[in-house]
């Protein structure tokens, strides 16, 4: 069956989550009915209070050929992490 | 402080042990007094819970023959959602009506299983000394063998099923055309129970406006999408509407002492709201009071009489029709799935025993077309095989 509804990627906040987490897709004819849909398809164990769809055709997203510029460069730089500083006894409550 | 406020959302809650996706399940009848308040007549409430019951139970059952043939997987889902909703409604309802009187309960020669008169007569003793019945787990499992008893040891004659819930659907039009009149019809019916004599009637239909409200929008949404999509939906949209029509009379036919009586206008106005969204003519062979109701069934007095008729009800029902309404405006995407795509064919054969019966004789009581002896063929082929199975 070849029918023509755009895909939609569904985020659902969790009752003691802050954030909304990416959870799947689904199809649906418009905004609506795929909130409908989420509803249906990722709620239904309890599992939210709260849900976002976004069209996927609008999430812009890093290709696999920006991985080596985009993320290799943080990849040596271990002094962006607080662990990696001493603390000199003299520092107390940290 | 500011700051401080913004973790102080992580602590929202009641309990933080061991919570996860999914967990936080709640009893809706967690401390209702499972007792019958003395001023309750038993049998009343029985037979009122039966004939709500059995509405739920056969209409869920219609519903979940629509899994594997629906349009769409997420539909299918949601079909399934709405009929598991009913289902639960069904089983605290039998089960309450079982509790109530044993009088509802099939008898002994109908329900072949030992185990069934027993938990009859025990609720029975129960209950002719109105105790603070605890509903612990002896009640618990009573209850669950008398709605079994109910569910699967009863004939056709002896359900009490409205016939708008026991026809089959010719299509997915047909399907949602049905599902919006019973869930405007029955969320009308329970908002007005909420506040019933009897505690868990009560419990019941709190629980279940939640679940009906969202059934009701569900259905209101693809009648406006099909109604107002395409040539070809839109005549089956509205061939489904003049199917429905005949079989809304009966739902004015409400022997039991304990139903509502205020529901029809807030059920015609919703309705006549989304057929107008829909772009879909109601049939001039109205339904029954419609010549007392048909000159305020425009969609714009119909909110005022809403509201008026319940103040109560003032606040969901606009949402509900808001919802259908942006749905109307909408430039539907929805205008060219082939949602009805099944219609013809084995569909059609399905509807082929569907009849339209007289108001005079009406589910209530106990008279059915031959859809319902159908179902109940296919629902209790198990408990008649192997009476008093359990796995």
């Amino acid at each position: 069956m070849n029918h023509e509804w755009p895909l939609f990627e569904v985020f659902v906040r969790a009752k003691r989550g802050l954030n909304h987490v990416h959870v799947g897709s689904l199809r649906a004819a418009d905004h609506t009915m795929a909130l409908h849909h989420a509803r249906d398809l990722y709620t239904r164990r309890n599992e939210g209070v709260s849900i976002w769809v976004v069209r996927s055709d609008d999430v812009v997203s890093s290709g696999p050929d920006d991985k080596e510029p985009f993320f290799a460069p943080s990849g040596d730089k271990a002094y962006r992490h607080p662990t990696y500083y001493a603390i000199p006894d003299s520092v107390p409550h940290i | 402080m500011s700051f401080d406020d913004a973790y102080g959302a992580l602590t929202d809650h009641d309990d933080d042990t061991r919570w996860a996706y999914g967990t936080g399940f709640a009893d809706p009848l967690a401390g209702v007094p499972a007792a019958i308040p003395p001023g309750v007549d038993r049998a009343a409430l029985a037979e009122y819970c039966l004939m709500l019951g059995d509405d739920a139970l056969i209409m869920s059952h219609r519903l979940q023959q629509w899994v594997t043939l629906a349009p769409e997987l997420e539909d299918e889902v949601a079909i399934a959602n709405i009929a598991l909703d009913l289902l639960g409604q069904a089983r605290l309802l039998l089960t309450r009506a079982a509790e109530a009187s044993a009088d509802v309960a099939p008898a002994p020669a109908a329900a072949s299983s030992a185990a069934a008169p027993a938990p009859v007569a025990a609720s029975s003793a129960a209950g002719d000394a109105p105790v603070a019945a605890s509903s612990a787990a002896g009640d618990a499992s009573t209850g669950a063998r008398g709605e079994d008893a109910l569910a699967f040891g009863r004939g056709p004659a002896e359900f009490r099923n409205v016939q708008l819930v026991e026809r089959a659907d010719a299509d997915f039009a047909h399907l949602v055309a049905r599902l919006l009149a019973f869930a405007t019809w029955r969320l009308a019916v329970l908002d007005r129970l909420r506040d019933t004599a009897d505690p868990i009637l009560a419990a019941v239909a709190t629980k279940a406006v939640k679940e009906l409200t969202y059934h009701r929008e569900y259905a209101a949404h693809w009648v406006v999408r099909l109604g107002d999509g395409t040539d070809e939906s839109h005549s089956r949209m509205q061939s489904a509407i003049d199917a429905l029509w005949p079989l809304l009379a009966e739902l004015d036919h409400e022997p039991s002492p304990l139903a509502p009586t205020t529901w029809r206008p807030e059920f015609n106005a919703i309705l006549s709201q989304v057929l107008t969204a829909a772009t879909v003519a109601e049939p001039a062979a109205a339904p029954a009071e419609s010549s007392a109701a048909a000159p305020a069934e425009s969609s714009a007095a119909a909110p005022a009489e809403s509201s008026a008729a319940d103040a109560s009800l003032s606040t969901e029902a606009p949402d509900a029709v808001s919802a259908v309404d942006d749905a109307a405006e909408m430039s539907l995407p929805g205008a060219t799935l082939p949602p009805t795509h099944r219609g013809g064919g084995g569909g059609g054969a399905r509807a082929a025993n569907f009849e339209i019966s007289p108001l005079a004789e009406s589910g209530r009581d106990g008279v059915h077309t031959p859809a319902l002896a159908e179902i109940l063929d296919e629902m209790q082929g198990l408990a008649r095989s192997v009476p008093g199975g359990v796995w």
